[in-house]
């Protein structure tokens, strides 16, 4: 502070009070809606009195909404994007920095042009190729037509069909969104910042490649992994669009998506205090995490949208 | 661009690429090619029998005064989104910034938003703003002495989704302008002081005109979010409802095509939305190349 203001201090402080109550409201009116009864939380207005029914509510919510199970696919979803996206990129980008072949342009290029296109913008085609993923092959097979071949050379009239679906299942919630061009782009940028002298003492003392990139390389670029990890694990566990698409199975689907049944609708019973109690408690890995390595979050953040 | 320094090996770049390059193609460029394939096709709903049809599907689009309605309500739900989480975002990243005590705590309570999913937001904001029981909704009711009620008037679902979309996006706009606003120098403010400008000229003068990369980068940011991300708040809030009026582009492709089973014109609707966000992400690289280089 340049010069003493205390009348804009006092505003400062109270506005910034205001603002935290604005962005916390939600959640605590959430929380306290959790407590009350069902005849509490259909008061017109909902007293703000906690009431002491919370583990009844969460117990019903968690059996009702099979949340265990959900929140478990959320999870594995999660961890599987998150790894899945960090070791596929930073192989690629060390691949892209640290070798000359023929091929590093246009693979790069290739990468580059999917840097910011969501799920979102292809859905339907994606999940045509996640109910089949040896579509590309299948079409190949039929462009050349193989199976007149094969009928000719066999004898016999054989048609071949290649099916691998990934519905309904965790490759089928993971793969599909590994495919990003960020966290290899964040890598490159990282890469080129390594000294060279590394690489070149490295040589000098006839390591491998492999070995420069466990022993040097890797070790660097921890804190970077810390900062993606916690950007990409919210991702993953937020992902809704994707989720909804590939699991039909109540067993399959994750805990963000489960939520949905638990929201009382127009003939039910006012039963708000379970589906609020289950989003604060479905809501709670992803808020940890950024909670707890907020110094990592904050980095990732910044860095990843350079 | 390249190390000075590298490494020779025959197969190794290449294995160490193939997994990127395995994912990119299966589940990016087979799909959208497929989907500028499908969207010159006229399908029947299962998918069995396709005619060519040029740009058919693409006339019936820009013709359909649906899908005209939707370009509107995307465009005034992303402004609004827009405006009003990058506005408060700064206002609240400028009184942090303007706090002494406790700035770590300050952010702590700020940014943990940006962790919950949009759906769950959608669904804290649906209780608030709920006809009957939401104190919110009550609120509006009784000091405006509006007739609020989301279920039946379109432009208060649009305010519904509206609230839920931008509260979740307030931290992340946090997080950007306080990381512009420490980077502004010192001692230009304080030169500023000396010389007699008030604190809200300094801000005026000074520090808004430094944000403006920032502000540019949120802006994009922001409306990709409002058109994409939101997905899940439309679904769980208002599917779209009542009649269209929260019907935004991404949600339009999803019920054209999942729920409609109309493939071609949903596989349109996709290829538009793809060369939309094309063009921004190129515009913004022109933009801030300057700061950061991308070469080969």
């Amino acid at each position: 502070m340049v010069e003493k203001t205390p009348l804009l201090d006092f505003f400062t402080y109270a506005f910034l009070m205001l603002g935290i109550f604005i962005v916390g409201f939600p959640i605590i009116y959430s929380l306290i809606a959790a407590t009350l009864p069902l005849e509490e939380v259909s008061k017109v207005p909902m007293p703000l009195i906690p009431g002491d029914q919370f583990m009844v509510n969460m117990k019903e919510a968690w059996s009702r909404g099979d949340l265990g199970t959900q929140i478990m696919n959320s999870f594995i979803m999660a961890s599987g994007i998150t790894f899945g996206k960090i070791v596929v990129s930073m192989i690629g980008a060390f691949s892209i920095v640290y070798f000359d072949y023929k091929f590093r342009v246009v693979a790069f290029a290739s990468v580059f042009c999917t840097l910011m296109l969501p799920v979102e913008v292809r859905i339907l085609p994606t999940y045509e190729m996640a109910a089949n993923v040896l579509s590309p092959l299948q079409a190949i097979w039929d462009l050349l037509h193989l199976n007149g071949l094969v009928s000719w050379f066999s004898g016999n009239d054989i048609s071949v069909t290649l099916n691998w679906s990934l519905l309904d299942s965790y490759s089928g919630l993971v793969f599909p969104l590994i495919a990003s061009a960020t966290c290899t782009f964040l890598f490159r940028q990282f890469f080129l910042t390594v000294p060279e002298e590394l690489c070149e003492a490295a040589k000098m003392d006839g390591a491998s490649p492999m070995t420069f990139f466990r022993k040097i390389l890797f070790p660097l670029s921890k804190t970077n992994i810390a900062a993606l990890v916690v950007i990409e694990f919210v991702y993953g566990y937020n992902q809704y669009l994707w989720p909804l698409l590939v699991t039909t199975n109540p067993k399959m689907t994750t805990a963000v998506i489960g939520l949905q049944n638990l929201i009382p609708q127009a003939d039910d019973l006012p039963e708000w205090n379970l589906a609020l109690g289950a989003a604060v408690l479905v809501m709670l890995p992803p808020v940890l995490v950024v909670l707890f390595m907020q110094r990592w979050f904050v980095k990732g953040l910044i860095e990843k949208e350079k | 661009m390249i190390k000075r320094s590298f490494f020779k090996s025959k197969y190794l770049p290449y294995l160490l690429i193939l997994p990127q390059m395995l994912v990119t193609l299966t589940f990016f460029y087979w799909p959208a090619i497929q989907g500028i394939i499908q969207s010159f096709l006229l399908s029947d709903p299962f998918g069995r029998q396709s005619k060519f049809v040029w740009f058919y599907n693409y006339i019936e689009l820009f013709t359909d005064p649906l899908y005209l309605k939707s370009i509107f309500t995307t465009l005034v739900f992303s402004i609004a989104v827009a405006s009003v989480s990058i506005s408060l975002g700064l206002f609240i990243a400028s009184m942090a910034n303007r706090a002494l005590r406790a700035k770590a705590l300050v952010r702590t309570m700020l940014i943990w938003p940006y962790a919950v999913a949009p759906a769950i937001s959608g669904i804290m904001w649906l209780f608030l703003l709920h006809p009957s029981y939401g104190v919110v909704a009550l609120a509006i009711k009784k000091w405006l002495g509006v007739d609020w009620n989301p279920v039946l008037y379109g432009s208060d679902a649009m305010v519904m989704i509206v609230m839920a979309s931008a509260w979740k996006q307030v931290s992340y706009n946090f997080v950007f302008f306080m990381a512009g606003l420490q980077a502004v120098p010192k001692s230009l403010i304080e030169a500023a002081a000396i010389d007699g400008a008030s604190p809200f000229k300094r801000f005026w003068y000074i520090t808004f005109p430094l944000l403006s990369p920032t502000f540019f980068f949120l802006t994009v940011m922001n409306i990709i979010y409002s058109f994409f991300e939101t997905f899940g708040i439309i679904h769980t809030v208002t599917q779209g409802g009542p009649g269209g009026s929260t019907n935004i582009l991404v949600y339009k492709v999803y019920q054209d095509g999942f729920v409609g089973l109309n493939l071609g014109s949903s596989s349109a609707q996709s290829v538009v939305l793809m060369s939309l966000i094309i063009v921004i992400t190129f515009l913004q690289f022109k933009f801030v190349e300057k700061k950061v280089q991308y070469g080969g």
